[in-house]
């Protein structure tokens, strides 16, 4: 579904990233760790052809992601806020968006309502503007928008992070369903081992923009994370 | 303290991407700020003589002060819509061991610093040697020298107080109409002769020495004031806080007829009145409106024909260029967003050009009652109207591929009430300098029928080509997706 090839980008002669080959399947649930500045924003927005890569490129859906824009369709994403628009009320921005993805106002509605215990009675009906939502409440309704039009491949960035524990857990189902029953490519990132964990089939671990592991999550794979990164800061904490 | 504010003023500054990426905006900027004190320092040393020359009888000195009314008035206006309370970034220095007073202090003072109470000062002061030469005592001349030094700076903290008003009140520029107006009907309706009175006061200064403390009170007063109400705000839950407002929503379903450009019409709809910049740049329609107003009861500009087609320009193409400057910045806050939805470039630039359309159509039906000042206005407002369609339209809109300072509409910065500066007048001046130009030179070399013409014409060949231009346009766009992405992104 997506494949990856002799991927880099280069600010100001750093490499921030840089990836030989990578395929993801479609259906799998994949994610991505790694220490800040390891490159999982930066693979995202090549993702979304938000920055244009240096060298290589990204195929999704044999479409070649920074020369065609017909990965649109079927791709959604939320990054981070700003990806929302602050005037418009949470179902105005759920409408908006189903109207770029041809969706009427009832599949809108038809798709929200499965969210009401994800959403806790905090984001409809609350005559709000996004921008006047907390943090939290914001990114609950990013990731359901990103939902919205059934696409094939979802990316969320550190959806995680933000959010309370109950819908911590609940996202997490809502994650795994995408994947396993609806074959949704969905591309998770996340600094909480924990959460990658439970969700994600797989686990690539990013390293100053390399891939420094590939893993099918088994359930030892947990204590691999823990002990590669645990490693890494004992590294770091000699070097000084 | 103030050293380490005046460095962080300073990195702010230079360190902006809007700084380094609109060099020839800033000197732009300088430009005029020269032009301006060239203009004071000519009528400081002017005046002396104008005012012999057409008030012989009179004593000039007395005369002189006889106009500070107006020019308290003027500057006021001017300041209210040009001047704001400078921006410092001050929410993380909340959590600092500064004291709160010594922040305020410090924007207040910079506040004094200000280009706007410079510029008088390059008049008043050359007014004043000029009338010392003439022979005026010096005590009296330097006292109300002094005594006009501290009336810029009540004018200046004035102006904050009425601009604290304003930015509570819905409509913003209501309370510095409100002041003005009363101001100058008191005086026009003779209730109140405040150019008297002012006059009087300044003179009674001026040989009174001590009277100089009433205006050093009264900037005590305006002072304090701005520092209580500062001072109040200085907390997380009150200015530097969004305040929540509830939504009124409306029914936009007429934008339907539109078709595949619904959505970003009332998108666009929706940020032009739910935003408290975009809301009062919508208000400012009226001034398109009344433009002309200013010029045409005076027979002087109705014998020049190609002022109407300036003011035709202007007054039809009011929001156009207020609007059309900003694409797409007025989206850069979700502009990620738009650039990895589904979208369609073309559609997303269509819906603003037809939204400036509607605009233009509805200043200039608006304005068809000044056909009272002469057929000929009319007709030339309805040439600007064609031209401001077919050409301004697709000239701004292709500007706007160059744009790349972002605009933030969700943050109410602390102190930021207008969320206008000089610069945003500037940027209107081709737009307006070419059809006036071309329309003055045909008007002159061919006739008033000819220029016309002209501008209907390339009016229309614009809109003809209407298809051809977007396309070109939207390619341009898509050329700098990623360069827009980046600076939009970035904060400054």
């Amino acid at each position: 579904m997506i494949y990856t090839k002799d991927l880099s980008k280069t600010y100001n002669g750093t490499t921030v990233l840089n990836i030989e080959e990578l395929t993801i399947p479609k259906g799998q649930s994949f994610g991505l760790v790694g220490n800040n500045g390891a490159g999982k924003t930066t693979y995202f927005s090549l993702l979304l052809d938000l920055i244009k890569p240096t060298t290589g490129n990204i195929t999704s859906n044999n479409v070649v992601v920074d020369e065609s824009e017909d990965w649109k369709p079927f791709t959604s994403s939320f990054i981070d806020e700003s990806f929302l628009i602050g005037y418009l009320t949470p179902e105005e921005y759920f409408y908006f968006i189903g109207e770029l993805r041809g969706q009427n106002k009832a599949d809108v509605d038809a798709l929200t309502a499965k969210f009401e215990d994800f959403f806790n009675g905090e984001i409809i009906g609350k005559k709000k503007y996004l921008r006047d939502l907390s943090k939290g409440n914001q990114k609950k309704a990013g990731i359901v928008a990103a939902l919205i039009g059934q696409p094939e491949v979802i990316i969320l960035d550190e959806p995680f992070a933000n959010l309370d524990p109950t819908t911590q857990i609940r996202l997490k189902q809502i994650i795994k369903d995408l994947a396993e029953k609806q074959g949704v490519t969905v591309l998770v990132s996340s600094h909480d081992l924990t959460h990658v964990t439970d969700v994600c089939e797989r686990i690539v671990v990013l390293e100053k923009g390399n891939v420094i592991k590939d893993l099918e999550t088994n359930p030892a794979t947990l204590k691999e994370l823990e002990a590669h990164f645990a490693g890494g800061a004992v590294v770091s904490q000699e070097e000084e | 303290m103030i050293k380490h504010f005046l460095n962080l003023e300073w990195k702010q500054y230079f360190r902006s991407s809007y700084w380094q990426k609109n060099i020839a905006i800033n000197i732009l900027m300088v430009f005029f700020a020269l032009y301006f004190v060239a203009m004071f320092l000519g009528l400081g040393f002017g005046l002396l003589f104008i005012l012999k020359e057409m008030y012989p009888e009179q004593d000039p000195f007395v005369v002189a002060n006889g106009f500070l009314f107006y020019w308290i008035i003027g500057d006021l206006l001017m300041r209210f819509f040009l001047q704001k309370l400078p921006v410092m970034s001050v929410k993380p220095l909340l959590t600092l061991p500064i004291k709160r007073s010594t922040v305020v202090n410090y924007v207040l003072g910079k506040s004094a610093l200000s280009f706007f109470n410079f510029l008088p000062l390059f008049a008043i002061i050359p007014f004043s040697i000029m009338l010392i030469g003439d022979g005026y005592a010096v005590s009296e001349i330097i006292t109300w020298l002094f005594a006009l030094i501290i009336t810029v700076l009540i004018i200046n903290f004035l102006n904050f107080i009425i601009e604290a008003f304003s930015a509570e009140s819905e409509l913003s520029f209501l309370p510095i109409i409100v002041v003005v107006s009363v101001l100058f009907g008191l005086n026009y309706f003779e209730i109140v002769p405040m150019t008297s009175l002012i006059g009087s006061g300044f003179l009674a200064i001026a040989h009174h020495p001590m009277l100089i403390l009433i205006p050093i009170a009264i900037l005590a007063l305006c002072y304090g004031f701005n520092f209580k109400t500062l001072r109040k705000k200085l907390y997380l839950d009150s200015s530097l806080k969004a305040k929540v407002t509830e939504v009124n929503a409306s029914d936009l379903s007429w934008t339907e007829r539109f078709g595949d450009i619904a959505p970003f019409m009332k998108l666009d709809l929706k940020l032009i009145w739910r935003n408290k910049r975009t809301k009062s740049m919508a208000m400012l329609l009226l001034v398109g409106v009344l433009y002309g107003l200013f010029f045409y009861p005076q027979p002087m500009y109705r014998e020049m024909t190609f002022m109407s087609a300036f003011i035709g320009i202007f007054s039809t193409g009011f929001f156009l260029i207020n609007f059309g400057q900003f694409i797409p910045a007025w989206d850069s806050g979700y502009y990620k967003l738009l650039m990895s939805q589904n979208i369609k470039y073309e559609q997303y630039l269509r819906s603003k050009f037809i939204l400036m359309v509607i605009s233009v159509v509805l200043l200039f039906v608006l304005g068809i009652p000044y056909v009272y000042f002469g057929y000929k206005i009319l007709i030339a407002h309805f040439a600007a109207a064609i031209y401001n369609i077919g050409v301004n339209t697709h000239v701004i809109l292709w500007g706007g591929s160059f744009n790349r300072k972002k605009i933030d509409l969700d943050k109410k910065a602390a102190f930021n009430y207008q969320g206008t500066g000089a610069v945003q007048w500037l940027i209107g001046i081709p737009l307006m300098l070419v059809p006036m130009a071309l329309f003055g030179l045909v008007n002159w070399l061919a006739g008033f029928s000819a220029a016309i013409a002209l501008l209907i014409v390339l009016g229309v060949l614009g809109i003809v080509f209407h298809k051809k231009l977007m396309k070109g346009i939207t390619k341009k766009y898509l050329d700098s997706k990623y360069k827009m992405i980046d600076a939009f992104s970035q904060d400054n």
